[in-house]
């Protein structure tokens, strides 16, 4: 059951609007905008389930009925295309190779939230896909799907390109608003939430491009027939990224449920020089580190929180038994200490602190106690951060000091 | 130094689809990035008084993004991703190897101007690491064969 890599998996397809149109593509466009009103779009979206697909996975339809009945303010749609988390490649696959898949799950959810304008925030680095996508919004509106009257329906919508510039931070949904509105990438405090003050203090959604690549097939296909896809609270299909050693590293798609174990053994070929594996981080490198004991885990949102992981943005990275979590821990501490945007206090100390303990170990210069004071400060940052940054720099090094503590004590004599 | 016209137009038609002008400030530095190169202080002034907006609060934003240059570089930017995935395979050795092909150190310039060497964070391209990116360019599945290969393609 193929949704995202349906077209793309064709040998031949080059993602112009004939192919995708010859694919069947944009009749969920006119099917929306001719036949459904927003609200029915909306009921659609949260009858199938379908949860954000940026690594909180906050369900979809709900957020969009967040948006205030009556505002008088403009309605901003954001689709975020910062694809920054560490083993995480998968939105840059649909934005180079389908772009009209994404261009119409925007149109669509811009329609259902009544927003007349859309900015697509991409990652400063992604210029080829920065490109690619700008040729496509030309090709839809020469169509007549994006611009004014849509379909002769007197629906307007401008969908326009905005470059990010570097900064991890950026892609957390506040830091993207912040960066959007010319300033430097700094989380707001929530509440108010997005929904009802973000962009330009109007009422703005912001989805990931994953998330808004699947909007095109509830449409076709009803709601009900989505959520029939994968697991209970976990519906649809996702991508899933496989990275670090693994035989065929790269994206996957499978509906929501499938063991990490046959992830790893069956579709990705296993572990490279037939190691055994040490590791497997399940949703990015925010997320913490599953032992190799605990890979018989449905890949859902419920199955990974419930043995202390999460889905994240499902960037599985696979390590074997040669790594030394010290260094695993170190570049990761070294990632989150680079990215800190310095606005609170326990994550611009915090993250920098955990760095140069794990260096300091790393080094033989390690005292025992480091290893205790390395778990004390991720508690310290832990929850004590405008963003969910903290969380995201404090949780996998907890994970890896707990289940490889060995690996540090060995450093340490 | 001024925009040519093609920029300023550029930057007119960027500007409409904002509904305050603040929002132009990343396309703003971007071109100027492309046009000049980098964006000094001389730079981030100059485009302070051509968006009429105070050069503090530019300066401020500038300074927080890694893509924007204060000053110049080599002709081709070599910026090697070193986060967890390409370091699992391989990525400190690439470094090494381009450090000492071209002579230099990371955050070094080659003496005729032609290199600059930095590491960077997650391209967004883990499934075929190691990755570095020239310029605008991503190139993939990194050995030493093609390094040599890549760069000597550059003139
Ligand atoms: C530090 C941090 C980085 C994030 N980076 C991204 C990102 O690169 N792309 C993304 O879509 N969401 C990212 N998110 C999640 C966004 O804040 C937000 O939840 C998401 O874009 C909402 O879209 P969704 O509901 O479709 O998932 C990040 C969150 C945090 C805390
Ligand atoms: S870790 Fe290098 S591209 Fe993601």
């Amino acid at each position: 059951m193929k949704i995202l890599l349906k077209n793309i998996e064709e040998p031949d397809y080059t993602g112009s609007i004939q192919d995708y149109r010859r694919k069947g593509g944009y009749t969920a466009v006119s099917k929306a905008i001719k036949e459904m009103t927003p609200e029915e779009i909306v009921e659609e979206v949260k009858k199938s389930g379908i949860r954000g697909r940026g690594g909180a996975g906050f369900p979809t339809g709900v957020k969009w009925g967040f948006i205030p009945k009556n505002t008088d303010k403009p309605i901003y749609l954001i689709c975020n295309a910062d694809e920054g988390e560490p083993g995480t490649f998968k939105d840059r696959i649909i934005i180079e190779r389908d772009p009209h898949l994404l261009l119409e799950g925007i149109i669509i959810t811009s329609y259902a939230i009544k927003s007349h304008q859309a900015y697509l925030y991409i990652r400063g680095e992604f210029v080829y896909g920065a490109n690619r996508l700008n040729s496509a919004i030309r090709e839809a509106a020469e169509a007549g799907y994006i611009g004014k009257d849509i379909l002769g329906s007197g629906y307007n919508l401008d969908v326009q390109i905005h470059r990010g510039a570097g900064g991890y931070i950026c892609g957390e949904e506040t830091a993207l608003l912040e960066s959007l509105e010319g300033k430097r990438g700094w989380p707001r405090i929530k509440p108010p939430f997005p929904a009802a003050e973000g962009a330009f203090r109007c009422p703005t959604i912001v989805n990931n491009v994953e998330t808004l690549a699947n909007i095109p097939f509830i449409i076709n296909n009803g709601g009900e027939s989505y959520a029939e896809i994968g697991v209970k609270n976990s519906t649809g299909t996702k991508l899933f990224c496989l990275s670090g050693h693994i035989n065929k590293p790269g994206i996957y798609e499978f509906p929501l449920g499938i063991s990490l174990r046959s992830l790893i053994y069956e579709h990705g070929g296993g572990i490279k020089n037939n190691n055994k594996l040490k590791g497997v981080i399940p949703g990015g490198s925010s997320m913490p580190v599953l032992a190799s004991d605990e890979i018989d885990v449905s890949m859902d949102f419920d199955s990974l929180a419930n043995i202390g992981s999460a889905l994240g943005s499902a960037g599985v990275i696979v390590m074997d038994e040669t790594v030394d979590m010290v260094d695993v821990s170190l570049n990761v501490a070294k990632f989150y200490a680079h990215e800190s945007c310095g606005q609170c206090t326990p994550c611009r100390e915090g993250m920098p602190w955990m760095r140069d303990i794990i260096s300091r170990i790393k080094d033989g210069k390690g005292k025992k106690e480091d290893i205790d004071t390395l778990l004390d400060i991720t508690y310290n940052v832990e929850g004590k951060t405008i963003c969910p940054f903290g969380e995201a720099g404090a949780w996998p090094i907890r994970a890896f000091v707990n289940k490889f503590r060995e690996d540090f004590e060995k450093h340490i004599n | 130094m001024e925009f040519s016209q093609e920029t300023k137009q550029k930057f007119q038609e960027i500007l409409s689809h904002y509904p305050v002008k603040t929002a132009a400030v990343l396309p703003a530095v971007h071109l100027a990035q492309e046009e000049f190169g980098y964006v000094s202080e001389e730079i981030i002034e100059y485009l302070a008084k051509f968006m009429d907006m105070s050069p503090v609060f530019l300066k401020n934003t500038v300074s927080f993004y890694t893509m924007f240059k204060g000053k110049e570089t080599g002709k081709y930017l070599i910026q090697v991703c070193h986060t967890l995935s390409c370091s699992l395979m391989g990525a400190g050795n690439i470094i090494d190897y381009i450090k000492e092909k071209l002579n230099i150190d990371v955050w070094e310039t080659t003496p005729d101007k032609k290199f600059t060497l930095v590491k960077v964070e997650c391209l967004g391209s883990c499934g075929t690491a190691p990755v570095m990116q020239i310029n605008d360019d991503y190139y993939e599945n990194l050995t030493e064969e093609k390094i040599d290969e890549i760069l000597s393609r550059l003139s």
